[in-house]
C-alpha cells in the first residue's frame, strides 16, 4: 500500500498546528482580553471557517492564491513556484481553514483566566509579556492541548479546501482524504478501507488520550 | 475587648499634619473616580510609615480606593503620589502601570499560581524585587515560617496557609508600600487567630509602610496607628487610632456592637493566684485576665462601649472589679431608638458607655456629673 499520502497529510497537520500555534495565540490572547470594539468583527472572521462550506473558501483561495493574484504572484516570484496546486498553497489554505480550532478554544481558556492573575502577576512587578509567558500560558495548559489536538485532527480531515486548492498530485498535495476518495472512485475499496479505517483508529485514539490527559490537567481555577 | 502587647509606642498625638500634596514620605491620594453604581472621591494624605487601617462598611470603597493606589482602577481625574512618585496625575496624563509601581497588593482570594508551588510562587515574586537590600527570602520564609510548606503544591494548603503564603510573596518584591485588602476576611475566627500573629510579626519586622483593608474593628484596633474611615465613597475622618475609636460622632460608620474606646496602658503587676494583670491607664488601674507581658510592658486595652455601665454612686457589694470614678463629658443619641451614647472623662483616659434612654431619665446623668464607670472584668476576655 502507498503510504505517500499517509506521511503528507501527518507533515500538512504538523505544519499547520505548529504555525497555528505561532499565529493564533496571540490573536486568542487579543481576542479574550481586549476591550476594543473591533473585537466582534475579528471574531466572526476567525469563525468564518466553521460556517463557510469548504467549497467556498477553496474556491476564494484558489483565485486569491493562483498565479495572477497580488499574493500567488508574488510567491511565484520570490519562489520560482505556484502557490495553487502546491504544498505551500494547502500550508496556507489550511492554517486558514483550522484557524478557528486552535483560535477558539485558546481564547476561552485565557478569558476563563480572569482578570485574577494578571492582576497578581502585574502587583508581583511582573510586565504584561510576563505575565502571558509565565502565568497565562501556563495556567492555560488544558486549552493548548485542546487547541492543537483539534486543529491537528481537524487538518487531517480536510477535503474540499484542499481538492479545490491542491488538487490530487501524489507526493505533493495528495493527503490521505484525498486518496481515500480516488480510491472509492476507482472501485479500490480495499485501499479505501485501509485508509479509513486507519483514520478512524487514528482520531479515536488521539481522543482518548486528550480525555485521558485532561484528567491530569485540573482546569486552574481560583 | 482584647488585650494586647502593644509593639510600638503607645499613642503618637497629630499623625497627619497638613502638607503639600505630594511631599516625601507620604501616600497623597487625590482623585475622583466614577462606576456605573458606585463613585468614589477621596482628598487624603497619610504618612508612609507605620500601619493605617481603610476601614469601613462594605460597599464604602475601601477596596477600590487600595485598587487605585495599585493602579488597578484608573480614576477619573486628580492624582495619586507616593512619596516622591506620581504614579497618576489626569493633568499630566500620568498612568504608571501597576507592574511599576512599588506597591504590593496583596488579595482577599490571594490568587496564588496554581501552577507551581509554593517556593514557585515566592521565586517569581523574588526574582523580579525592587532593588535594595533589607530582608531576602529567606528571612520571609523565616518570619511567616514558610519552609514547611516549600514544597507543597498551592491547592493543597489550608486558608491561613495560603494567605501566609501570598503575605510572603507580595512582600518578595520589597515594595515601597503594602496594599493589603482584607487579607483575613476569608477565614474562620480561629484560622484569623492564628495567623494575626504572624501578620503582626511581619508588618513590625520588615517595617513596610502599610494601607490596611479591613471591616473587622478588633483587628483595626490591633495594629494600626491610624485609621482611615471611608463613607459612602468619601473619607469622613482620618487619624490616629484610639482617637478615631472615641468619637462619639463616628458611631453609625463603625457600627452597632464596635463601639468602644481603644487604651494605652503599662502593666504594673500580676496575680498569678487569681490570673490577673493590673494595668495603669493614665492613673486608673484596670484589672484584666493575665496576659504575658512583663511589669512595664506596653498595652492595648479595648473596651467596647456595651461592656460599660455607670452608676452616680460607688457601687458596693458587686462582683465587677474595675469600678473607675470619672466626669460624664457627653451623651449622644446611641445606634438603634431607645440607646445613648456616653463619654466619660477618667484620671487621663476617656471610656464609652452604651446606656438605655430609659437609665439615662432614671439616673438624671446629664453632662459634668460624677460618675462611675463599671467595666465587666468578664469582658476583657479576648
Amino acid at each position: 500500500m502507498d503510504l505517500g499520502p499517509v506521511w503528507l497529510t501527518l507533515l500538512l497537520a504538523t505544519v499547520t498546528t505548529v504555525g497555528l500555534l505561532l499565529l493564533g495565540t496571540p490573536v486568542a490572547y487579543w481576542l479574550a482580553r481586549t476591550k476594543s470594539r473591533a473585537k466582534p468583527v475579528v471574531e466572526a472572521v476567525t469563525a468564518l471557517p466553521l460556517v463557510l462550506p469548504p467549497t467556498v473558501l477553496g474556491f476564494y483561495l484558489l483565485v486569491a492564491l493562483g498565479p495572477l493574484s497580488p499574493v500567488g504572484g508574488f510567491w511565484l516570484e520570490l519562489t520560482g513556484e505556484a502557490l495553487t496546486f502546491s504544498f505551500s498553497g494547502l500550508v496556507v489554505a489550511s492554517l486558514i481553514y483550522s484557524l478557528p480550532f486552535m483560535v477558539q478554544p485558546l481564547a476561552s481558556a485565557f478569558e476563563a483566566l480572569g482578570d485574577g492573575p494578571f492582576e497578581a502577576a502585574a502587583s508581583l512587578r511582573a510586565s504584561p509579556l510576563a505575565a502571558f509567558v509565565h502565568v497565562a500560558v501556563p495556567q492555560s495548559a488544558r486549552g493548548f492541548l485542546t487547541a492543537v489536538v483539534l486543529t491537528f485532527t481537524h487538518t487531517i480531515g480536510e477535503f474540499g479546501v484542499v481538492l479545490m486548492v491542491g488538487g490530487n498530485i501524489p507526493g505533493e498535495t495528495r493527503v490521505v482524504s484525498i486518496a481515500i476518495y480516488e480510491h472509492v472512485e476507482t472501485l479500490r475499496y480495499a485501499e479505501a478501507h485501509m485508509l479509513s479505517a486507519g483514520l478512524l483508529a487514528f482520531s479515536f485514539a488521539v481522543l482518548v488520550a486528550v480525555y485521558a490527559l485532561n484528567r491530569r490537567f485540573p482546569p486552574h481555577v481560583g | 475587648m482584647s488585650v494586647d502587647p502593644s509593639r510600638r509606642p503607645a499613642v503618637r498625638a497629630s499623625e497627619l499634619p497638613t502638607r503639600p500634596l505630594g511631599r516625601a514620605s507620604t501616600l497623597a491620594m487625590d482623585f475622583r473616580l466614577q462606576r456605573a453604581d458606585f463613585g468614589l472621591a477621596v482628598k487624603v494624605e497619610v504618612p508612609l510609615e507605620g500601619v493605617t487601617a481603610v476601614f469601613g462598611a462594605s460597599g464604602s470603597g475601601k477596596t477600590t480606593l487600595l485598587r487605585a493606589v495599585a493602579g488597578f482602577e484608573r480614576p477619573d481625574r486628580g492624582r495619586v503620589v507616593a512619596g516622591t512618585d506620581t504614579w497618576f496625575d489626569s493633568a499630566t496624563r500620568t498612568d504608571v502601570p501597576p507592574h511599576r509601581r512599588a506597591a504590593g497588593f496583596m488579595f482577599q482570594d490571594t490568587r496564588l499560581f496554581t501552577h507551581l508551588d509554593v517556593a514557585g510562587n515566592l521565586d517569581f515574586a523574588a526574582r523580579r524585587a525592587v532593588a535594595g537590600g533589607g530582608f531576602d527570602r529567606a528571612d520571609v520564609v523565616t518570619a511567616l515560617d514558610l519552609e514547611p510548606l516549600l514544597h507543597r503544591r498551592t491547592g493543597s494548603l489550608s486558608g491561613g496557609e495560603r494567605q501566609r503564603v501570598a503575605l510572603g510573596r507580595t512582600l518578595l518584591t520589597r515594595p515601597r508600600i503594602l496594599l493589603l485588602d482584607e487579607p483575613l476576611a476569608a477565614l474562620e475566627r480561629e484560622r484569623k487567630a492564628d495567623i494575626l500573629p504572624y501578620l503582626e510579626g511581619a508588618l513590625s519586622r520588615f517595617g513596610i509602610p502599610t494601607l490596611y483593608v479591613s471591616h473587622d474593628i478588633d483587628e483595626v484596633a490591633r495594629f494600626a496607628d491610624r485609621m482611615l474611615l471611608l463613607s459612602a465613597g468619601r473619607v469622613q475622618a482620618h487619624g490616629p487610632t484610639p482617637q478615631m475609636l472615641e468619637r462619639l460622632d463616628l458611631q453609625p460608620a463603625m457600627g452597632r456592637f464596635e463601639a468602644g474606646v481603644l487604651l494605652a496602658g503599662r502593666v504594673l503587676r500580676r496575680d498569678p493566684r487569681l490570673h490577673l494583670t493590673w494595668v495603669d491607664v493614665g492613673g486608673d488601674e484596670i484589672a484584666v485576665p493575665e496576659i504575658t507581658g512583663a511589669g512595664g510592658a506596653e498595652v492595648r486595652l479595648r473596651i467596647r462601649a456595651r461592656d460599660v455601665a455607670l452608676a452616680t454612686r460607688r457601687p458596693e457589694g458587686i462582683s465587677i472589679r474595675n469600678v473607675l470614678p470619672g466626669t460624664l463629658l457627653e451623651l449622644t443619641p446611641g445606634d438603634a431608638p431607645g440607646f445613648v451614647e456616653a463619654l466619660v472623662q477618667l484620671r487621663a483616659a476617656r471610656i464609652r458607655s452604651r446606656l438605655t434612654l430609659a437609665a439615662v431619665e432614671e439616673l438624671g446623668l446629664a453632662p459634668g456629673m460624677s460618675v462611675f464607670a463599671l467595666v465587666k472584668t468578664v469582658s476583657f476576655g479576648a
